[in-house]
Parts: C-alpha cells; structure tokens; sequence
C-alpha cells in the first residue's frame, strides 16, 4: 500500500500527489512513513521563494515565470499560500485564478494551501509539500507566500533563491521589511514598474540592501534589483536569467545546490521537525486527555497562574 | 494541536459567462463556513475545472453559470470526473437555471442546483450536510 504511493509519487501520478499533500496538510500520521521513502528521491528540484505584501503582484509574476520555465522545457511545480480566516477558519484561495492558463499542461502541478492555524507547522508542511513536488520529478518549485508572519518568511528563506517583490511607492512598506525580509532577499523585484516612482524605489532599495550588507557578510552575492511588469510580461525573462546566474553561484560557493549537503540548512530543518513534532505530540496528549481544558478552566477560576499551569503540563510530559 | 480534516471545495466558472458577482460572494461564505476555497476565475473549460479539482483534492466542485449553457457544461465536468476516477468529488451548481434543466442535470449526476434567492445559509448547510472531507 506505502510502496504503491511511493511508487506513483515517483511516477507522477497527479491524484496521488494532491492527496499526499493534503493528508500532510491536515496533519495525518501515516504520512511520516511516506515521506520518509520519499526522501531518498528528493533534493534534485530548485526551489525558489516569492514573497511581498498582497497585491504586489507575486501570483501574475509566478504565472509569468512557469511560462518561462516551459519554454525552457522545465517541468514546474507551485505552492500558493494564501491566508486563513482567524475567525472562521476557512479560507480564500484565489492565487490559481492567475495561474490557469497551465492547468491542462502536465509538466505543471499548483497546488493552493491555506497558512491554517498551525503552531508553527507551515513551514514543516511546506517544506514536506515541497519534498512531494521534488520527488515527483518537477525541476523547478515555486513557493508564494505573503511575507507577514515569521512562518510565512521561514517558509521562502528555504528556497534557493529567495525573491522579494514590491511595487513603487511603497515607502512605508520597505521601512516595514527593511527589518524583517530585506536580509533575506537574493533577488529584489520591483513589479508595476511602469507606475510613477519606480526610480526612487530603486533607490531606497539599493541604499538599504548595501547597507545590509555591510551589516551582515553575506558573500560575494550582491542582490539585483529589477524592475519588471509581470502583467505585460515585461523583464521576466531578465529575472529568470538572474535566478540562473544566484544557482550558480550558490554551485560555486557551496559546491552543490543539494540542501542536505549544507549543515546548516539540515540543522535548520530538523529544529523545525522536532517543534513540530513535539508540539503535535504533548498537545495531542493534553488535548485528549482534557488536561489542558481542565487547565484552562483553574486558571480562569483564578486557581493557579497560568506560569504554573504550562508547567505543570508540559514537565510531566518530558520525563 | 492535530489537525481535523477540514472541507476543501472548488468554485468554478465554466464557460463564457462572465458574471462572477455570485461565484466570488459564494466564496465569501463558504469561506466564512470554515471551508478552504478555491477559486479558479472566469471562463474555464470543464477540463481545466477537473484537472484543477484533482490538483486541489476538493471535496465538492460548485459551478456556477448565468448564461445558460450549463446544459452542457455541468455534465461534461461530471463525465470527466467519472473518467479520471474521481467522480467522489460532489459536484454542486448555481445560477440561473430552468426548473426543467434543475431535473435533467440530477440526472446527470449534479447533486444540488441553486437558483437565484437562496439564502446563503441554506447553500452552506447543504455543503455541510452532504459533503465530507475525505475520510481515507
């Protein structure tokens, strides 16, 4: 049965795939025997990571960009993360109306996914849905995320290369990134170029990355700063020959584009999985135990603090 | 927290109709519902509506159609699930539709039809009442 999803997962097999990542998505068990099989078949794909504020335009870039990919006869894969509704626990997810145009081609699998309510397990989700999409034979991933949320910007600073888009006039918001996202951005984007301050967003990009720089060593590799126009197609083709042009270097500075040959991608990969599995395990426990619900009940009857309560829940459960 | 499985359903607009006012207010409360949505756009072929409801592993496929071809649209997205063995997806429409064409595309297999003035509590309930997320 386990060596059969494997087998169509190496195969191909698109229904076997969707489903795959959802039993990952929804946290089933049985799917850790899965990937582990898998992995051995993983880490030929070449990641990349798109973030930005929404409406930046990342769904029409990704689209442009799997265009390109298959005219350069690379099989594509592409993960949308759109958010989920705090209050309802559902979700839009809109990015694939972008996108369609490629549904019919076989050398392309999107797939949507929601950021759900996850105790920091979109990244392990992702990186696991990731792996899938590697193990099926895609060359390149492509993973959008909206770039709020330390998940959301773990999940693209996996990637190869990381891409950041904005558009002009976004003053305020690269004063918002330049703390957070600037430092992880191998190739800057500003999209809608066309739009009045394009120059000027050049600028203040280009100031603030080289004083990052200086900050921080981040090797030989200054990042690039294009200006583009998804919609009309305009620089995409620019853009992918610059993602080319970072794969190599990371070839010549690291000696391989295979992240489990890099420890400190390891390192960074396995302290997600054991969070992530730790925190599956001690609150699964808690939770149906009713534990952690009679917990909550003292500490809102004012019984005990809730300094305690973690304690008195979580000690037990390691020893 | 172990996730529950949540209800994943598609809506779609097939054909050249370009009202999708009803489609994306659906959305809207479907995702207030708690179900993930997907949502393809206007002006889908019923193959491209397929292929994205397997990529997507929905549970439930709406279609919507207010420009009158859902005679032929909605059956032919209901035959090519049956082709790629993935007729579990339920497949729901809404629109504007003739009482005489709301039999025929039972028929055909479409499990509910929605015609203007529903409430959009009523449509929620039903997606909630008959369709489950994958349970395998």
């Amino acid at each position: 049965m386990m060596n059969d999803i494997v087998e169509k997962i190496i195969a191909g097999d698109v229904r076997t795939v969707a489903r795959l990542i959802r039993d990952i998505d929804d946290g089933m068990p049985k799917v850790r025997e899965v990937l582990k099989a898998l992995y051995p078949h993983t880490g030929n794909a070449y990641v990349i990571g798109i973030t930005g504020a929404p409406g930046v335009g990342k769904s029409t870039l990704v689209d442009q960009m799997v265009a390109h990919l298959r005219k350069r006869d690379k099989t594509v894969g592409v993960l949308a993360v759109d958010p989920t509704s705090p209050f309802s626990g559902g979700a839009i997810l809109g990015d694939r109306v972008r996108m369609q145009r490629h549904s019919m081609d076989q050398g392309v699998f999107i797939r949507s996914l929601a950021t759900r309510g996850h105790f920091g397990g979109l990244t392990q989700s992702t990186r696991s849905a990731i792996d899938v999409l590697d193990a099926m034979g895609k060359d390149y991933i492509l993973v959008e995320t909206v770039g709020v949320g330390q998940d959301e910007v773990d999940v693209v600073r996996s990637a190869h290369t990381t891409v950041i888009v904005v558009i002009p006039g976004m003053g305020d918001d690269i004063q918002a990134i330049k703390a957070g996202i600037l430092e992880i951005g191998d190739i800057f984007l500003i999209n809608k170029a066309d739009r009045e301050g394009s120059d000027k967003t050049l600028s203040d990009l280009r100031l603030m990355i080289d004083m990052d720089q200086k900050k921080h060593d981040r090797g030989a590799w200054k990042p690039p700063i294009l200006k583009v126009q998804a919609v009309f197609d305009k620089g995409v083709a620019e853009f992918i020959d610059e993602i080319d042009r970072h794969a190599k270097y990371l070839v010549e500075t690291s000696g391989g584009l295979d992240f489990r040959e890099s420890k400190a991608k390891v390192r960074q990969e396995l302290e997600e999985m054991i969070k992530a599995r730790l925190i599956e395990e001690v609150i699964d426990r808690l939770a149906e135990s009713g534990e952690f619900d009679r917990a909550v009940e003292s500490v809102v009857k004012g019984k005990i603090d809730p300094y305690t309560a973690c304690e008195n829940l979580v000690l037990p459960t390691l020893s | 927290m172990r996730q529950k499985r949540r209800v994943r359903v598609m809506v779609a607009k097939p054909g050249l109709d370009g009202h999708d006012r009803g489609a994306r207010i659906i959305a809207r409360a479907y995702r207030d519902a708690g179900f993930e949505v997907v949502y393809t756009g206007l002006h889908q072929t019923p193959e491209e509506i397929v292929e994205a409801a397997i990529q997507e592993d929905v549970d439930m496929i709406g279609l919507s159609s207010l420009a009158g071809a859902h005679k032929y649209l909605f059956p032919a997205v209901i035959e090519l699930l049956r082709e790629r063995a993935a007729d579990d997806i339920v497949v729901c429409g809404g629109g504007i539709i003739p009482d005489d064409d709301i039999k025929k595309l039972k028929e055909s297999g479409v499990k509910e039809v929605f015609t203007p003035g529903t409430p959009l509590d009523d449509i929620v309930k039903w997606v909630e009442h008959n369709v489950t997320p994958r349970q395998d």
